[in-house]
């Protein structure tokens, strides 16, 4: 028995944890629309200024 | 060299001096339009627009100016109801779609400018669909008020409430997305746990290994219960409805490579363990859902020709309560009805169909019969509701709206193609059906063969057999290619009915023109004018002066004629009366006036017949006089012209390598006229409907396959006895129609188009059917030796069935390569036009 790989019995269930993470915050940006407009978000970190009206719309 | 208008980069016309101030210097403006938008943007302190844009917007020039009362009428709760939701007690939401937005800068000025109204809680402007959502408080602001503001700096934004079917194909992309993302997360953590596995070949601990069996067991159930569910279920369908579908061996290969693997991992410790699958079962589950997400996205573009027609449904109308006088009301274009007098602006949807009774303009009737060029209507002439008015206002009299108009049923014709399985469809079906039974049987006994050689590997490759065969392709070759040919033809003008159509028209040998109609104008013009020594001018001036009141076609050929030997003087007649059947009298000067039929013209002088309108008559065509009381003054000779692309479309038609007849009930010695301008050779005149229904049959018995082009509505045996029936749609009664094609604009060359696509859609439909075949015929026997390893198995069948559908995707790249702009383009055009 290699002491090394008692480890693992720690990584493992990490990264099942993990894993079910990265993909809660994947459906939260699908749910929220992240994807629909891949072109628009770009430009808007360019010109968006601190308080329009849009950044209250996720908020409401 | 003009300088260019600093806000839309047009010149400015010479001796035009109007400017405004921006960025602390006078900037020349190129018209009024234009200087007001600029102002208003400076005004709003948006001057930064105009640092930040990357396009020059639209002009203002052809701008119609913004009615403010009338978009008032979108305050009304009837007219909201299809587009704006209630979000608080009085808060509400309204999808909109903005036209002009060519530039991110335009999303951030329109942003900016809305956000600054008072009242406006929320405003976000999608910039890839160019859709707003607005959200305001209505105690503060009305959405009148909002689309005014918009207006204001230069864009029209428009409700949208198709909203609902955009939604759904929304749903569907998001659900197929996130399907996918669970297969692929699944899928790259189950490797992690696997490749150590395949590395430590034997020398990891049992413990560790079984930690990484139920790791992995854990990561693949959410794949399997989730991801792979509409495989199960649409299986499950087949299954109960005791059909053999082609998700039955995906669900089968799936469920057995998991539930084995899951067996394998809970009975570990009591012998020694077998495989477990669950790389592959994550990584199958992962590449077929990425083959059906880029399927997915190609039916939905393949279909967007079909579905423009849909959304062309025309939403609101301005009806005219006291014309002329211009006072109106906005309401819902379902709520007309025949009579109304409606105003339709440059911009607009036409409402219904209808004539015009005043203006000219250009329309665009692109979605409703391909023809990409705006046409010019004039008063009198009719107009098909849900094409776009591009020019200037029109005045139409409602003739038909709602469920009767010829936009609703084109839009049932579709219905009634789409609830049909062309034949080729269902042979194609049949015989994967029986693929799937011969897999099922092939991949049984692979297995119980592979068990008594090797028991280890009998389970794989009973997995791999089920999973690298690819009923979809084969089920998918004929249905893809046809989808996407009923959309390129519909972008065209021309509307397949009846499922069949596209095959029976591929394979036609034989065109048959059931009349001459088809070929020509459909309505007569003057051909010959004789005198007996006056000149032509004059005597058609007098007759035209007589036939002015009447709305009989002759005597709008006539006018029609005289117009165009340019008479300049109005000739006052007296005393005009009709008499029905036979002609007109009238009175001018001293002389008593008769036009008409010949007989009645002889009636007054008793002279006989001149010979060349004796031999105009004996020729079939249609000959009015003209005379006084001391004789002949004139005759004119009508005749229908043909239409000028007819004989570039009979010349395509036969360098295809069809033959082409006409077959019609007109005068033998017309219907030879028509064929020798087009150089048709078999042409037959003064047929009974029974006579051409006979010349069909004797036609197919000798083989032919014959394609029939008539009006859709006469003459029904025969179409019927054709094997595709091809209705020219121009004006004919669509609701009636029984033919598999129509085609709805009035361009010839349409047939000849849809002739090469649907031939080339066959072309098409083989090579799927070849490489599906070819596909399964290598791929299968390879796993039957167990030669297919995992990745393969899911990448060759995800492939497989992709070729297919992108291959049918070249029938509408085709479709752009020759006829250029898109609709939007289009508009574009129109508007900019002087």
């Amino acid at each position: 028995m290699n002491d090394g790989m008692d480890i693992l019995y720690l990584l493992i269930p990490l990264s099942i944890v993990i894993v079910f993470l990265a993909g809660l915050i994947f459906w939260w940006c699908l749910d929220s629309g992240q994807f629909e407009d891949l072109e628009g978000e770009g430009f808007r970190i360019l010109t968006d200024d601190d308080k329009t009206a849009h950044e209250k719309f996720e908020q409401p | 060299m003009p300088a260019a208008c600093y806000h839309c980069g047009l010149p400015v016309p010479t001796g035009l001096d109007l400017s405004v101030r921006i960025q602390g210097r006078e900037r020349a403006m190129c018209c009024i339009g234009c200087q007001s938008v600029a102002s208003a943007i400076i005004e709003g302190g948006l001057e930064d627009y105009y640092a930040r844009r990357d396009a020059m917007p639209d002009s203002q020039r052809e701008a119609v100016p913004v009615d403010l009362q009338e978009s008032g009428l979108f305050d009304h709760p009837a007219l909201q109801k299809n587009f704006v939701q209630p979000v608080g007690e009085h808060e509400r939401e309204a999808a909109l779609i903005l036209e002009g937005v060519n530039c991110a800068a335009c999303v951030w000025l329109n942003e900016r400018h809305i956000a600054l109204l008072p009242g406006v809680t929320a405003i976000t402007i999608n910039y890839t669909t160019r859709r707003a959502r607005v959200r305001w408080d209505e105690r503060k602001i009305q959405l009148s008020e909002i689309l005014n503001a918009i207006a204001v700096i230069g864009y029209r934004a428009h409700p949208y409430d198709a909203a609902q079917a955009d939604a759904a194909a929304k749903r569907e992309r998001k659900a197929a997305l996130w399907r996918l993302f669970v297969a692929g997360f699944g899928m790259m953590q189950v490797m992690m746990y696997a490749v150590p596995v395949y590395l430590a070949n034997g020398d990891m601990t049992p413990d560790i290994e079984q930690l990484m069996r139920w790791a992995s067991l854990i990561l693949t159930l959410p794949v399997v219960l989730y991801s792979a569910a509409p495989f199960f279920r649409n299986a499950w369908r087949d299954i109960t409805l005791g059909r053999v579908g082609m998700d039955v061996p995906v669900a089968l290969g799936v469920g057995t490579a998991f539930i084995a693997s899951m067996v394998a991992t809970l009975s570990a410790g009591t012998g020694p363990s077998d495989p477990v699958y669950y790389d592959s079962v994550t990584m199958f589950v992962f590449l077929l859902l990425g083959g059906r997400y880029l399927e997915l996205m190609a039916r939905q573009r393949a279909a967007r020709g079909i579905e423009a027609i849909n959304r062309a449904q025309p939403t609101l109308a301005f009806r005219l309560t006291a014309f002329p006088l211009p006072d109106g009301e906005r309401i819902a274009a379902i709520e007309l009805s025949p009579g109304d007098i409606v105003l339709i602006k440059p911009g607009e949807t036409v409402p219904a169909d209808g004539q015009v009774i005043d203006g000219i303009s250009s329309v665009d009737e692109s979605v409703l019969t391909g023809e990409s060029r705006p046409v010019q209507k004039y008063a009198g002439e009719t107009v098909i509701g849900g094409s776009i008015n591009g020019g200037s206002p029109l005045f139409m009299q409602v003739n038909s709206a709602g469920a009767m108009t010829r936009l609703a049923a084109i839009q049932r014709l579709i219905a009634q193609a789409a609830s049909e399985r062309p034949p080729m469809v269902e042979l194609a079906d049949r015989i994967a059906a029986r693929f799937v039974i011969g897999l099922l049987l092939v991949a049984l006994a692979s297995a119980a063969v592979w068990w008594s050689i090797e028991p280890a590997r009998a389970l794989w490759i009973f997995v791999a057999i089920l999973v690298v065969s690819c009923p979809c392709a084969l089920s998918l070759a004929t249905p893809a290619a046809i989808t996407v040919a009923t959309g390129a033809l519909a972008a065209r003008g021309v509307l397949v009915t009846r499922a069949s159509a596209i095959e029976s028209l591929a394979y036609a040998t034989h065109f048959v023109f059931d009349k001459t109609g088809t070929l020509t104008e459909g309505r007569p013009r003057m051909l010959e004018c004789w005198t007996s020594g006056e000149s032509p001018r004059s005597v058609l001036a007098l007759a035209a002066a007589m036939e002015q009141m009447s709305e009989h076609p002759y005597a709008r050929a006539l006018i029609e004629a005289s117009e165009t030997s340019w008479c300049p003087e109005v000739l006052q007649v007296k005393n005009l009366r009709a008499l029905a059947g036979l002609g007109l009298t009238a009175e001018h000067g001293r002389d008593s006036l008769r036009l008409g039929s010949l007989k009645f013209c002889q009636e007054l002088h008793g002279q006989v017949i001149p010979p060349r309108l004796a031999e105009w008559q004996a020729a079939g065509d249609m000959v009015v006089g003209f005379a006084d009381a001391h004789g002949w003054r004139a005759g004119f000779r009508f005749g229908d012209t043909i239409r000028p692309e007819a004989a570039a479309m009979v010349a395509r038609l036969k360098a295809s390598g069809v033959k082409i007849s006409i077959f019609s009930g007109d005068d033998a010695s017309v219907v030879q006229r028509v064929a020798d301008a087009l150089g048709i050779e078999d042409a037959r005149g003064n047929m009974s409907p029974e006579d051409k229904h006979a010349a069909l049959k004797a036609l197919q018995a000798a083989g032919a396959v014959v394609a029939m082009t008539g009006d859709g509505v006469n003459d029904a045996p025969v179409l019927a006895q054709a094997q595709v029936s091809i209705a020219m749609g121009n004006g004919a009664d669509l609701a009636r129609s029984q033919a598999g094609i129509v085609l709805l604009g009035s361009d010839l060359h349409a047939l000849a188009d849809a002739v090469v696509l649907v031939r080339q859609t066959l072309r098409i439909v083989r090579q799927n059917l070849g490489w599906a075949f070819a596909y399964n015929a290598i791929f299968i026997p390879m796993a039957m030796f167990g030669w297919v390893t995992p990745w393969l198995a899911g990448v060759g069948m995800s492939v497989s069935s992709l070729a297919v559908v992108l291959n049918s995707l070249r029938l509408q790249a085709e479709k752009t390569a020759e006829k250029g702009p898109t609709t939007i383009q289009q508009q574009r055009h129109v508007r900019s036009a002087p």
